[in-house]
C-alpha cells in the first residue's frame, strides 16, 4: 500500500529515460538536424589543431567531416581501425594510415580503391616517389599520401667539429659512431626499443648496404627472406658496433625517438649528440629554446646541425626511412564518393602547406617545398634534404604480413646488444621463414 | 486448492533409507519447477550465446591457417596449429614464466597479506583510515599501476634507483630479463596483496577468541598461537585466497603489456597469445593458443584444488 503512490513517479521517471535515450539514438542515426551525412575521420594524434581546422574546410553543403582521435602507437591506431574495419563497420569513413598498414588494409579489402580522375589527382608527378610508392597496391592507388617523414642525422655542430667529422660530406654509421666515442660524454641517439621504430632502423641499414628483409612481397606467406645476405651481416655489424662502442646512451636497449631529446641540449653543458630521428626535431627544438631539454638560447639552437642518413657501408648511397601518413577512405564507408572527395582535399598542396609549417609534418608533394610559407618556415638546405630524402628512401617492406615481419625481426634482432653479425641475420632469416610458414609462434 | 492437500498426497519412500532419499515431487513442485525452468531459460540461452559460442568459434577457426589481412589464404590444417604451439620453445617459454609469477606473487602476497589482514584485525585505533589505506592499491586499475610502476622503474624519471643505493643511477630495469620480470612482479604483487589480505582477513574473523584464549591460558607463545591455532582454523580460508589468486595470477596481461610489451623473453601465456589474435590477426593459431590457455588454467585449477585439498564447500561454510 506505502508503495503505490511512488509508481507514477517512477514510471514517469522511466518513460523520460527511455524518451531520452531514443531521441539521442535517433538524433545520432540521423547525422544531425540537417539530413546532411557526417564523414568520421580517424586521425593519429599529430598536429590535431591543423587536421580539426582541414575538416572543417573541407566539409561541404554535401556533407560534414568529424574528427575522431586515434590511440598515441601505431600499433594501437592499426588495431583500432583493423577491428572497426574487420567488423566491417560503416562509420569509418577516412582513416589516417601509416604507411606500412596500407598493404595489410588494402589486401583485407578494406580499403576503396581511388579510380580513373581520382587516382590520377592523388598520385600525380607532384608526389615524392617515395610517399607515392606507400599507397600502391597490385597496381592500384588504395590511399592518398597526406604527408612524408624521413629521418635525417641531429647532430650539434660543436661537437662534429671537436670529434673532427666533415658533415658536408656523406658520412657512415661507422664514422659518426667513432665520432661520438673520441668525444667524452658525446652518444649517439637511436630508436632500439623492442617496437617499430627499431624495425626502421633495421629495414635502413640493410637498404643502405644494398639489400632489403624481404623481397616479392606480393606472394604474401611465400614472400622471399633475402634477410641473411651480406647487406644483413653489414647491418648487425653497425648495430654490434653502436652496442660495443661507448656511445651508447644509458637507454640504448629501450631507447624510442623522445628518449634522445634531451641529450642533445644536456643541462649540465655535455657535448650533445648525434641522433638519427624524424623531421619533427627541428620544430621541437625550436618551441623549447630556454625551456629544460631545449636549447638554452638562439646561438645554442642554431648549434643544432642536419645531414643526410648515414650511409651503411662505405661508398653506398644511404636509404633513409620513409614514414609519414596516408588517408585511406573505408570499403564499408556509406558515402564512399564523398569520402574520397574529402580525402582529395584533405591532402591537397595548401593542407599539406599547412601541416608542415604548423606542425612540422613534411609534404609529400614536391611544389609544396617550394611555396614561400614553408620556405620562410624552414631552413632552406634541411627543406631540400627532406625533399631529397623522401625521393631516395628506402620503404619497409610491403606486404599483407608486414606486422609478422615487424614483429619476427624484432625478437630476433632485440636486444640490441645481442646483435651479431655472424648469427643475427641467418637466425633471423630462418624464424621469419617458419613465422611466414605459420610453423612459429610470435 | 490448498497447498496441504498435494502435499499430503505425496507418498513417501517405503525404504529404511528416506531419510537420505529425495522424496517424489508432487504436481505443484513439478509445475512450480517447470515454471522455473521456464523463465530462467532465456537467461542460460544467453549465457550459452556469450560464453559457448567464443569458446566453440575458438575451437573452430583454431584449425585454420587464418590471417585477417589476407582472407583469401585461409587454409584448413587440422590440429596443425596446436602442434606448433606445443612444439615451438616460445610456447613453454612463456608457460614457464607465468608460472613463475604466479608461484612467486601468491606466495609473497600470502605472507604480505596475511600481515596486513592481521593488522587490519587487531588495529583498535583509526581503524577506517588504516584499512582503506591496505585496500587502495587494489582500487586501482592494473593498467594505470603498470604504468605508475614503470614510471618508478625508469632509469631517466623514475624514484627506485634513488631508493637502492648498490644500483647506479643509470641502472636500466627493462633491459634484461631478470630485472624486467622483478619489476613486473613488484607491480603485481603491490597491486593485488589488498585483494588478498582481504580475503585472509574474513577468514581471520571466523577464528574463534576463545580458542586463542584457551591457547593464551595454556602458556602458549604468540608463534605457538599463529601456527597451531589461527593459521589450521583458517586452512579453508587461505586455500581460497591461494586458488583465486593464483588463477588471476596465471592470467597475467596487464603489467607486462605496460611495462615491456614482452621484451627480453617477458611475455606471459596471456599476452602471447593476445600478440597473435590482436597484434598479427593470426586468428587461426591465436585461438589455438587461447584453447590452450583455457585448457591450462583448468589445470592449474584442478591441480591446487586436488594438492592442496581446497574445500570449496566448508569455506562456503556449507558443511
Amino acid at each position: 500500500m506505502e508503495r503505490r503512490p511512488r509508481r507514477p513517479v517512477r514510471r514517469a521517471l522511466a518513460a523520460t529515460a527511455a524518451l531520452a535515450c531514443g531521441s539521442a539514438l535517433l538524433s545520432a542515426c540521423a547525422g544531425g538536424d540537417s539530413g546532411k551525412p557526417t564523414l568520421n575521420w580517424y586521425i593519429n594524434p599529430d598536429g590535431q589543431e591543423t587536421l580539426t581546422q582541414l575538416a572543417e574546410q573541407c566539409s561541404t553543403d554535401e556533407y560534414d567531416i568529424a574528427i575522431q582521435l586515434l590511440p598515441t602507437s601505431a600499433t594501437d591506431q592499426r588495431t583500432q581501425l583493423a577491428r572497426r574495419l574487420a567488423a566491417r563497420d560503416s562509420s569509418t569513413d577516412l582513416m589516417s594510415l601509416d604507411p606500412v598498414f596500407v598493404p595489410e588494409f588494402a589486401n583485407a579489402g578494406w580499403l576503396a580503391p581511388f579510380e580513373g580522375d581520382l587516382a590520377d589527382q592523388v598520385v600525380d608527378d607532384d608526389v615524392l616517389a617515395g610517399a607515392a610508392e606507400t599507397v600502391m597496391w597490385e597496381d592500384q592507388v588504395v590511399a592518398a599520401p597526406q604527408w612524408a617523414n624521413t629521418q635525417v642525422l641531429w647532430f650539434r655542430r660543436s661537437l662534429a667539429e671537436q670529434a673532427g667529422l666533415d658533415m658536408s660530406q656523406p658520412v657512415t654509421w661507422d664514422q659518426v659512431i667513432e665520432a661520438a666515442a673520441s668525444v667524452d660524454g658525446a652518444t649517439v641517439g637511436v630508436q632500439a626499443d623492442r617496437y617499430e621504430a627499431y624495425v626502421v632502423w633495421i629495414n635502413a641499414l640493410v637498404e643502405g648496404a644494398g639489400g632489403s628483409i624481404v623481397e616479392d612481397t606480393e606472394a604474401g606467406r611465400e614472400a622471399e627472406v633475402t634477410i641473411d645476405s651480406e647487406a644483413g651481416r653489414e647491418a648487425a655489424a653497425v648495430i654490434q658496433k653502436l652496442a660495443d662502442s661507448g656511445a651508447t646512451q644509458p637507454d640504448f636497449t629501450t631507447s624510442n625517438e623522445g628518449t634522445s631529446l634531451g641529450r642533445m641540449f644536456p643541462e649540465d653543458g655535455g657535448p650533445g649528440e648525434f641522433m638519427n630521428n624524424w623531421t619533427f626535431v627541428y620544430k621541437n627544438y625550436e618551441g623549447t629554446i630556454g625551456t629544460p631539454g631545449g636549447p638554452a638560447d638562439q646561438e645554442a639552437f642554431e648549434d643544432l646541425g642536419w645531414a643526410r642518413y648515414p650511409r651503411t657501408v662505405e661508398g653506398e648511397p644511404s636509404k633513409p626511412p620513409i614514414g609519414g601518413i596516408d588517408i585511406g577512405v573505408g570499403a564499408y564507408s556509406e558515402n564512399l564518393d564523398f569520402a574520397q572527395e574529402a580525402a582529395v582535399c584533405v591532402t591537397s598542396p595548401e593542407a599539406q602547406s599547412a601541416l608542415a609549417v604548423n606542425d612540422g609534418l613534411m609534404p609529400s608533394r614536391a611544389s609544396v617545398y617550394d611555396s614561400p610559407e614553408l620556405q620562410e618556415a624552414y631552413p632552406a638546405d634541411l627543406l631540400d634534404l627532406y625533399r631529397e630524402s623522401i625521393e631516395e628512401g628506402g620503404p619497409r617492406p610491403k606486404s599483407a604480413f608486414y606486422s609478422q615481419i615487424s614483429s619476427a625481426v624484432q625478437s630476433v634482432w632485440h636486444p640490441p646488444t645481442s646483435v651479431s653479425p655472424e648469427s643475427t641475420p641467418e637466425e633471423s632469416a630462418e624464424f621469419l621463414r617458419a613465422v611466414l610458414d605459420g610453423e612459429a609462434l610470435l | 486448492m490448498s497447498s496441504a492437500a498435494v502435499q499430503t498426497a505425496t507418498p513417501t519412500q517405503p525404504t529404511g533409507k528416506a531419510s537420505r532419499t529425495k522424496p517424489a515431487d508432487s504436481d505443484r513442485s513439478r509445475a512450480e519447477n517447470s515454471l522455473g525452468r521456464k523463465l530462467v531459460a532465456p537467461a542460460i540461452v544467453l549465457m550459452l550465446l556469450v560464453t559457448a559460442f567464443p569458446m566453440l568459434r575458438a575451437l573452430y577457426l583454431s584449425l585454420f591457417q587464418y590471417s585477417l589481412t589476407a582472407p583469401e589464404e585461409r587454409s584448413f590444417v587440422g590440429v596443425d596449429n596446436y602442434v606448433t604451439a606445443l612444439t615451438d620453445p616460445l610456447f613453454w617459454q612463456t608457460t614457464a614464466n607465468t608460472v613463475g609469477i604466479m608461484v612467486i606473487t601468491v606466495a609473497f602476497e600470502l605472507v604480505i597479506g596475511f600481515a596486513f589482514a592481521m593488522v587490519m584485525h587487531r588495529v583498535i585505533f583509526a581503524r577506517g583510515v588504516i584499512r582503506t589505506s591496505i585496500l587502495i592499491p587494489y582500487g586501482i586499475i592494473t593498467v594505470v599501476s603498470g604504468f605508475a610502476w614503470q614510471f618508478a622503474f625508469s632509469n631517466t624519471n623514475g624514484f627506485v634507483n634513488s631508493w637502492l643505493p648498490f644500483l647506479g643511477d643509470d641502472f636500466n630495469w627493462f633491459a634484461s630479463y631478470e630485472s624486467s620480470m622483478i619489476a613486473i612482479m613488484v607491480s603485481e604483487i603491490w597491486k593485488t596483496t589488498p585483494f588478498m589480505s582481504l580475503l585472509l582477513l574474513a577468514g581471520l574473523a571466523q577464528v574463534s577468541e576463545d580458542m586463542i584464549e584457551a591457547a593464551k591460558v595454556d602458556g602458549a607463545t604468540w608463534f605457538q598461537r599463529l601456527f597451531k591455532v589461527i593459521l589450521p582454523n583458517m586452512r579453508a580460508a587461505i586455500m581460497v585466497a591461494v586458488l583465486f589468486r593464483a588463477l588471476d595470477a596465471y592470467r597475467i596481461f596487464d603489467n607486462i603489456f605496460v611495462m615491456t610489451a614482452g621484451a627480453n623473453g617477458t611475455s606471459s601465456i596471456s599476452f602471447l597469445t593476445y600478440r597473435q589474435v590482436i597484434e598479427q590477426f593470426q586468428l587461426g593459431i591465436g585461438s589455438a593458443l587461447s584453447v590452450l590457455l583455457f585448457l591450462s588454467v583448468l589445470v592449474v585449477a584442478f591441480v591446487i584444488v586436488k594438492v592442496f585439498r581446497v574445500d570449496l564447500a566448508s569455506a562456503r561454510q556449507e558443511r
